[in-house]
């Protein structure tokens, strides 16, 4: 039972990561309709600047408030991360607009491949890790010699996580560009000649996605601490599980999908076997897309001829 | 006429306006990760380190080269599409004729090529760098064109039937003593059964969904053959495993020997010799079959699902099953790649068949022109070849430093290739078709012919 529960508050967290990675990927799935490929490199490209931020501004500006550190980390990584996502939908996935329908997904492919090889080059091919920046936890219960503990970081990403998830929601629910952006969902074409600016809507959704990632980065970069130029390929294809577990397109289906995976795997990592657990993920994918295409909350998909 | 030249005449302003914003705009998306570096001191702690100089040049490279593009690309360009497009020029239609014969005779006369101008000494490296692995890189291009070129069906975990080749061989040629002849075939029917089995639950998915699960098996396979430590002794993987022999007579200095029983001198270069042309033979194989596959009704329908897979259900053509031969025989070709890997390097290993060895592979077949054989081909030569010569080249040495290592941009290049082709030549770089079926007269069809670069 505490190891349950542990390993509930494990899954939380991993799962709220998770949720907002996923959460880019249903987006511009839902807008485009074209799996980004690339988003979980996109990930580990805002792990490396939220890095890079840290130290420049705990080593050279010498900010010692680690709140303060945090938020500017945030903001300095939602930031570039959005410009790094803007300028790949200009030069690699607008062009092809109109080709065939295989040719943004090798697109997105080859950007994915070209992100981490970028980073391989430039940031060099070793574990980059810092030393822990909030320290400390809650002992929620005591047992047995065992402790189900919760750490300050892990209610640092909860609140973070539930924070912006609520602008976010507010974005897309009640503003204009949230309303944009359904309609360009329902019919680009429709959307164009009512007014819409559809290329700036779609611009904006990657810009979103890619700060929504960046915060999935910049608090995965304080829970773990280490990140490498691979780091994108695994959580890229789990968050991916999640947006398809919870409907491809559906936001709220994003979330609680990512939750799920981060439970499943926590557990499977627990109970089952921790070798094997990328195979978890892994085969909650191959089994939502087989049996459960439409997946969680997602609308079925109606093939027009 | 006067409008004519106003249009040609170039808006200098405007071009530097633009060419300034460019290199802003690269400053800002550069600066994090090229501008600064984090690096270990020597108490293990991160530290940042800046490069002002390499960032600065970057940026004015990226500046100038938009300006040159507007100012003096951009207009021939524009000239250009105003002009009709011309017909095809004759000596393409020749060179297309001979191309194949040519390339043929050159790969087979390779070998004793090679050893007169290189001499005994150096052909080994020249052989197994330049011909054995640039063909292994054919062959797989062509299996897995089968699967994406020809049927239309993405396939990212085209490496986990490399690897179940490989240690299909590895382990029954190391288990039972069973010998590479008689291996091959059940390491090709091994494979296959495995494309059967991973193909059959995904054929009903899109696309791109199925990309993304062939994707998530050919991880599983890795971390099965990574965690599964008493079959494949895991990370350490398999080592000696044995190397193919000479219909029986095996490759040593031994008095049984290759070079003792032809009364020759003892040299490692005729198993060198042999491995190529081992290699040619199989990957000729997959060739021919293919060629042949395409001419008979499931090759067609291959081609016709590829194009439109309603049009393909609504005429009766049984989808499961042709997908499933696509996946299957495909998959077989990877099966004997992978076996004579494993029997060329005697040492195999997951760390051989991760992702990033799909996604070449993969990144060839688009490159190369998704259906084309020579294009597949000639993406292989220039990609593999292409970073063998860069690791040779030691003038780039003493340009970047000592550190500097080509290999570690091959994927660098390969990635964003995969970007500018599909912008490009979404069809590849040898975009232009033979019909399979034609009426009355063969024409070629160049890929400006088919509307939106579809199929």
């Amino acid at each position: 039972m505490e190891v349950f529960l542990q390993q509930l508050i494990n899954g939380i967290t991993l799962g709220s990561i998770y949720g907002l990675i996923a959460l880019g990927y249903t987006m511009v799935f839902g807008i485009i309709g074209m799996v980004n490929f690339a988003h979980g490199d996109v990930f580990m490209v805002s792990v490396f600047i939220a890095l890079i931020a840290l130290l420049f501004l705990t080593t050279w500006v010498g900010l010692s408030s680690i709140a303060l550190t945090l938020f500017l980390v945030l903001i300095v990584a939602m930031l570039f991360t959005a410009l790094v996502n803007w300028a790949i939908e200009r030069v690699a996935y607008r062009p092809l607009r109109g080709s065939f329908r295989l040719a943004p997904l090798i697109s997105a492919i080859g950007m994915s491949i070209f992100l981490s090889n970028f980073v391989q080059v430039t940031q060099g091919p070793r574990n980059k890790s810092i030393s822990p920046l909030v320290q400390g936890e809650f002992v929620l219960l005591r047992q047995n010699d065992f402790n189900v503990t919760l750490p300050y970081k892990y209610l640092i990403i909860w609140a973070v996580t539930a924070v912006l998830l609520g602008c976010f929601w507010y974005i897309v629910a009640k503003t204009s560009l949230g309303r944009a952006q359904r309609a360009c969902e329902q019919d680009q074409r429709m959307a164009a000649l009512v007014g819409v600016d559809v290329d700036r809507t779609i611009s904006t959704t990657f810009v979103i996605a890619a700060a929504l990632a960046a915060i999935a980065g910049t608090l995965y970069l304080m829970n773990y601490g280490v990140v490498s130029f691979a780091d994108g390929f695994t959580p890229g294809v789990k968050a991916f599980t999640a947006a398809v577990l919870g409907g491809i397109g559906s936001l709220p289906g994003a979330v609680i999908g990512g939750l799920l995976i981060g439970l499943i795997e926590t557990m499977w990592s627990n109970y089952v076997s921790i070798d094997y657990k990328d195979v978890a993920a892994f085969s909650v994918l191959a089994i939502t897309l087989i049996f459960l295409p439409q997946g969680l909350f997602g609308r079925p998909d109606v093939e027009k001829v | 006429m006067a409008t004519h030249a106003d249009e040609t005449r170039v808006d200098v302003g405007r071009a530097l306006k633009d060419a300034g914003l460019t290199a802003l705009l690269a400053f800002a998306l550069f600066l994090p990760l090229i501008g600064f570096l984090t690096v270990q001191d020597f108490s293990n702690n991160l530290v940042l380190t800046t490069r002002w100089p390499l960032l600065f040049s970057i940026v004015a490279v990226i500046g100038f080269g938009r300006l040159a593009y507007a100012l003096f690309v951009a207009p021939r360009l524009a000239a250009r599409a105003r002009r009709p497009a011309a017909a095809p020029a004759a000596w393409r239609g020749a060179v297309g004729r001979w191309f194949v014969p040519f390339a043929v005779g050159f790969v087979l006369v390779y070998p004793p090529l090679v050893i007169f101008t290189a001499g005994w000494g150096s052909a080994v490296k020249w052989l197994d760098n330049f011909g054995i692995q640039i063909l292994i890189y054919i062959m797989l291009g062509w299996g897995l064109n089968i699967v994406v070129g020809l049927a239309g069906l993405l396939d990212l975990g085209y490496v986990a039937f490399y690897a179940v080749g490989a240690y299909s061989y590895a382990l029954f040629a190391k288990e039972f003593g069973l010998s590479f002849w008689i291996l091959l075939p059940i390491a090709g029917v091994l494979a296959s059964f495995w494309g059967v089995l991973l193909g059959f639950p995904v054929l009903r998915l899109r696309g791109d969904y199925l990309a993304i699960v062939t994707l998530a098996f050919g991880e599983i396979i890795r971390i099965v053959l990574i965690n599964f430590v008493d079959l494949t002794n895991g990370y350490a993987g398999i080592s000696s495993i044995p190397r193919p022999t000479f219909f029986g007579i095996p490759f040593n200095a031994d008095d049984n020997g290759f070079a003792a029983v032809f009364g020759l001198e003892f040299s490692p270069v005729y198993r060198t010799i042999f491995l190529y042309y081992l290699i040619l033979a199989l990957a000729l194989l997959t060739a021919f079959v293919t060629v042949r596959l395409r001419r008979l009704p499931v090759g067609r329908a291959w081609e016709a699902l590829r194009e439109d897979e309603i049009a393909c259900r609504s005429l009766g053509i049984n989808t499961t099953n042709t997908k499933l031969t696509a996946f299957a025989l495909g998959a077989m070709f990877a099966g004997f790649a992978g076996s004579f890997f494993a029997a060329r390097q005697g040492f195999i290993s997951p760390d051989s068949f991760t992702f990033m060895e799909s996604a070449s592979i993969v990144a060839i077949v688009v490159l190369g022109g998704m259906g084309s054989q020579i294009g597949v081909a000639i993406a292989a030569v220039a990609m593999i070849g292409g970073t063998e010569i860069m690791r040779d080249l030691d003038f780039l040495k003493t340009i970047f430093g000592p550190t500097f290592d080509p290999t570690q941009y091959r994927m660098l290049l390969f990635g964003f290739a995969m970007v500018l082709i599909m912008i490009w030549r979404p069809r590849g770089l040898i975009s232009t078709r033979e019909p399979s079926v034609f009426l009355k007269q063969r024409k070629a069809i160049s890929s400006d012919l088919v509307g939106e670069g579809r199929g």
